[in-house]
């Protein structure tokens, strides 16, 4: 078993509302100096065997196809424990 | 003609649509999110409501329930389509039309009566209105910004794709105020707010929705 993490985040350019909301809620509670949330998604995913490079390609399209809406969405593919297999992928 | 009313688990205006449907002087079918069955009907709505709770993304599940796989199959040929606020959320999901539908910029959930301008009539399902007539029909949603990237507008606006805008004060920050759109043939329709809450005096900003159901059959037949 491998765990996989994929961020989704929305792109830098969409408006985040639930952010804005959290970051105007900061100063009211005491805390201040912070200029900018942005409010994303992480799943973690248990997957069977060994993350190799066709099942990675595997977790990119389950990335891409369902977890993120690649026309507002960024996404980040994680395998815990692996640096080698990790990748950044903007859609 | 008979018209499709897909049921979604979390579909909440399917029965309003059905009836609208009749009241359009069309026959209304309910079809059901878990078959691949869209039962001989010549036309499809995609209902408002918060399809599988809204989980993931509004309409990011639905886009790939059973009977959605015969919904798009339908609309890349040709057949009418029209999704009502989540509806519309799902066609934008399906890749049937383009950009998104993300949180109203006020964060607020939005419930009033909106003016629209029908800014495209040459859909089956804008057939009965003129051309930059206002109508004014049921808002209501939390998730009704409509956006996309600048080159995607410019082609909407630029190829008469805009099916309607909102009249006076955005009411969710949708990019142009654009209310609804069409995809390129014109025959599926993405619209956020409801003409099925507007078809009768009883109840509702009036009956202006009505035209969305009862220009189909004549768009279609001709």
């Amino acid at each position: 078993m491998a765990r996989v993490v994929v961020d989704v985040m929305l792109k830098p350019e969409i408006l985040d509302p639930q952010g804005k909301a959290v970051q105007g809620a900061l100063p009211r509670l005491g805390f201040d100096g912070v200029q900018e949330v942005r409010q994303g998604k992480r799943f973690e995913l248990e997957v069977d065997g060994e993350v190799d490079e066709s099942r990675l390609a595997e977790l990119h399209e389950i990335a891409e196809t369902l977890l993120s809406n690649p026309v507002i969405e960024d996404y980040t593919v994680h395998v815990e424990g692996d640096g080698a297999l990790s990748g950044k992928h903007r859609a | 003609m008979k018209v499709g009313v897909v049921t979604f688990p979390g579909s909440l205006d399917d029965v309003d649509a059905q009836r609208a449907v009749r009241l359009g002087g069309n026959e209304a079918v309910a079809l059901w999110h878990g078959d691949h069955d869209l039962k001989g009907v010549d036309a499809v709505i995609l209902p408002g409501g918060f399809s599988y709770g809204d989980y993931l993304r509004c309409g990011a599940i639905s886009r790939f329930s059973p009977v959605m796989t015969e919904v798009i199959d339908a609309a890349n040929r040709g057949m009418p389509v029209l999704g009502i606020c989540n509806g519309f959320q799902i066609l934008c999901e399906s890749h049937l039309l383009p950009g998104a539908l993300i949180r109203n910029d006020h964060r607020k959930f939005a419930c009033l009566d909106q003016a629209l301008r029908i800014e495209n009539n040459r859909t089956p399902w804008t057939s009965s209105y003129a051309e930059g007539e206002d109508v004014t029909i049921v808002l209501k949603n939390g998730e009704g910004s409509y956006v996309a990237d600048e080159a995607t507008l410019d082609l909407l606006e630029g190829e008469g794709r805009v099916l309607a805008r909102y009249v006076g004060e955005n009411p969710n920050g949708s990019l142009r105020s654009i209310a609804g759109i069409t995809n390129e043939r014109g025959n599926v329709v993405g619209l956020m707010p409801h003409p099925e809450h507007a078809v009768e005096d009883l109840c509702g900003p009036g009956t202006d929705g009505l035209g969305f159901f009862t220009g189909l059959a004549a768009a279609v037949l001709a």
